[in-house]
């Protein structure tokens, strides 16, 4: 085996975990109460791609800074934000990683070193590349990486970040969810290549295309990036084959994706195709499972109950912080 | 006359003058099967085909630089930006390319952006705000905001047989929220023609897009109170009726002046300039702006609420106003 087995099964765990918010993030948005609504908005969510987050992350020294985009669950959980916040975030209440200010994915922490989320497709790149930045001027040694989808490959700003960075060598890596639809939009109608990597070489770094259902083939390719980034090596593009399982948002059934295209990669399901290796490994077993969900069920229906009961912020502070 | 929702108004203004003109198409992220984030371009896929209903990448820049060219080859452009805050990754082409073109060159550049606008609906920041002063402040471009299924097909119409650059903002919040009496054929509603919508005494009342709602309803209430609102619905701010505004309020002598974007800097601050220059000697109270707070959008419902414009503001604004 080439990894320890605590590191699996710690990934394998990451991966449940993620799943099992998501899916409960589903199932209160279609359950809950139209007149007196828990969760604020939608749900935008990462089922069926969660390797990628969720390797990227593992991947990981602490020291690091992460610059995530809009379905990295997975990412967020490892790096230590819990259930409670992220229900008090999807509830928009005082508590919440936003403090009700905003909703649902768009948040992040500093202390835990994520930049908050901005919606412009593609945001993300030019600050991972100023985290980067700061990092050779300081002269310490963390790397930074940044996700973004097969869709906000197209902005401008994606392709000046790649640029800038091949340019100052920054140690960031760029990871790309391609995951093949962008809302309603596929990807034939996005780009005219078929691997987002080739665009790599155009701008003069190495770009890897790898399938992002292979939790530990993700982990391996984005740790090797970032081990060069920290070493001076300068920026990867490692892009990530998947699928969005579910549609653009909770309230999307995505009628717009073929049935057979949804059929293939339902086989493919990152965790469960984790879960079948760790069993041949014999790691792993029903028994485990059913702990595992258990205590998963159990965290989460009391994170609920208790960002349920966290305040609504009042009307009277929503100038708060506010410069004039 | 049939009964159309604001954005079936939109689309059949939209059908209409893709039937009569063979120049004009549409375009935008999501645009074609899908009908567009909101659905208002539904349909038009099947009537057009695919190259005047077309699907783009997640370009804006691109797609407003297209519609320059396009429309310098004499097509007839009506890209779409999925939400007008995402205008921004597109803010040079339309800024430093589309709006001096007619100026330096004295060439017509008949291209109509389509934005959904505006707030209320709980999904924050990214996807709720009002730009329109950006680009109010900037030489060279139209700005239209329709208030009403009626006025947004005339408007669009309009606003697409026009030979310059004309940014036409949508209410998403009233798209499939209110329904009017829309003409089958084409019609032109003038670009630069204020409408009054309800005729007072006491105090002008000049807004535009959803707020003329507001306005309207604060009306009725103000009318048990022996206070005539003046409703004005500005329908474009550049051209901008100044005639209407000067003859309302050398009627009523008192002004309110509404929108829902933040204050500073906004419309607003404009059009009470205008007044305070132009007709001091008939000012009988001063000038008042109703509108936004100034900070970025919240999500939380207490939040947005107390963000937004209210009736009470509306209401306690126009007894301040009759106390003078
Ligand atoms: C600049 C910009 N334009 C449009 C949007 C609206 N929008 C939100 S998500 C999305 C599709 C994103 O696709 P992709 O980057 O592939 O990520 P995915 O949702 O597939 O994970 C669009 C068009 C946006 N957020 N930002």
């Amino acid at each position: 085996m080439r990894h320890q087995p605590s590191l699996l099964l710690g990934i394998y765990q990451a991966l449940k975990r993620t799943r099992v918010l998501e899916d409960q993030i589903y199932y209160l948005y279609h359950h809950q109460n139209p007149e007196k609504p828990l969760i604020i908005g939608k749900g935008y969510l990462s089922t069926g791609q969660e390797a990628i987050s969720v390797a990227s992350a593992f991947a990981l020294q602490p020291q690091d800074w992460a610059a995530p985009s809009h379905r990295d669950m997975g990412l967020h959980l490892a790096r230590g934000i819990t259930f409670k916040e992220i229900f008090a975030q999807y509830f928009c209440r005082t508590t919440g990683l936003t403090r009700g200010r905003d909703s649902n994915v768009h948040f992040g922490s500093a202390e835990r070193k994520i930049v908050g989320f901005i919606s412009h497709m593609g945001a993300a790149l030019p600050i991972a590349n100023g985290l980067a930045w700061a990092a050779k001027y300081k002269k310490e040694d963390y790397a930074v990486v940044t996700m973004f989808g097969d869709g906000a490959s197209s902005q401008g700003c994606v392709h000046e970040a790649m640029n800038y960075a091949a340019v100052f060598k920054l140690p960031v890596v760029f990871v790309c969810n391609f995951n093949r639809w962008a809302i309603s939009t596929p990807v034939k109608d996005q780009m005219a290549i078929e691997n987002l990597a080739t665009r790599a070489a155009g701008y003069g770094f190495e770009g890897i295309t790898i399938d992002g259902n292979e939790v530990l083939q993700v982990y391996e390719t984005v740790k090797a990036a970032l081990d060069k980034a920290r070493s001076g090596g300068g920026p990867t593009l490692v892009e990530c084959k998947t699928f969005r399982m579910g549609g653009h948002g909770t309230h999307d059934p995505s009628p717009y994706i073929p049935q057979q295209e949804k059929d293939y990669w339902k086989m493919r399901d990152p965790v469960l195709l984790l879960r079948k290796f760790l069993e041949e490994k014999q790691l792993w077993d029903e028994e485990k499972e059913q702990v595992l969900i258990a205590g998963i069920d159990q965290e989460l229906h009391e994170a609920i109950r208790w960002a349920a009961e966290q305040p609504v912020p009042e009307a009277r502070s929503v100038l708060e912080g506010v410069f004039t | 006359m049939p009964i159309l929702s604001y954005g079936e108004s939109i689309r059949s203004a939209l059908a209409s003058e893709m039937r009569l003109d063979e120049r004009v198409y549409v375009f935008g992220e999501d645009m074609a099967g899908y009908g567009g984030v909101f659905g208002v371009t539904q349909k038009l896929l099947e009537e057009f085909g695919n190259t005047r209903v077309r699907n783009t990448p997640l370009s804006e820049a691109a797609i407003m630089g297209e519609a320059i060219g396009a429309a310098l080859a004499g097509l007839r452009p009506v890209p779409e930006i999925q939400f007008s805050d995402f205008m921004t990754t597109a803010f040079s082409q339309i800024i430093d390319a589309a709006a001096s073109y007619h100026y330096r060159f004295n060439t017509s550049l008949p291209l109509t952006l389509r934005a959904p606008h505006g707030g209320g609906m709980r999904i924050g920041n990214f996807h709720s705000k009002c730009p329109e002063a950006y680009y109010f402040h900037t030489p060279g471009l139209k700005i239209v905001c329709p208030s009403t299924p009626y006025e947004a097909k005339g408007l669009l119409i309009a606003a697409i047989r026009d030979p310059d650059p004309v940014i036409y903002f949508e209410e998403k919040k009233l798209y499939w929220e209110i329904k009017g009496e829309v003409p089958e054929e084409a019609y032109e509603l003038p670009l630069g023609k204020a409408d009054l919508k309800r005729e007072g005494k006491d105090i002008t009342l000049v807004t535009y897009g959803s707020m003329v709602h507001l306005a309207l309803k604060a009306a009725q209430v103000l009318e048990k109170e022996k206070i005539e609102l003046e409703v004005l619905d500005l329908r474009s701010l550049t051209p901008l009726d100044e005639a209407a505004l000067f003859q309302s309020f050398k009627k009523t002598n008192r002004v309110i002046v509404l929108h829902e974007a933040v204050q500073r800097g906004g419309i607003g601050g404009e059009l009470v300039s205008l007044i305070v220059e132009k007709c001091f000697d008939d000012l009988a109270a001063p000038p008042l702006r109703i509108a936004s707070k100034f900070c970025p959008v919240p999500v939380a419902p207490t939040l947005e609420d107390a963000y937004l414009p209210s009736l009470q503001d509306i209401l306690e604004g126009a007894r301040g106003l009759m106390r003078y």
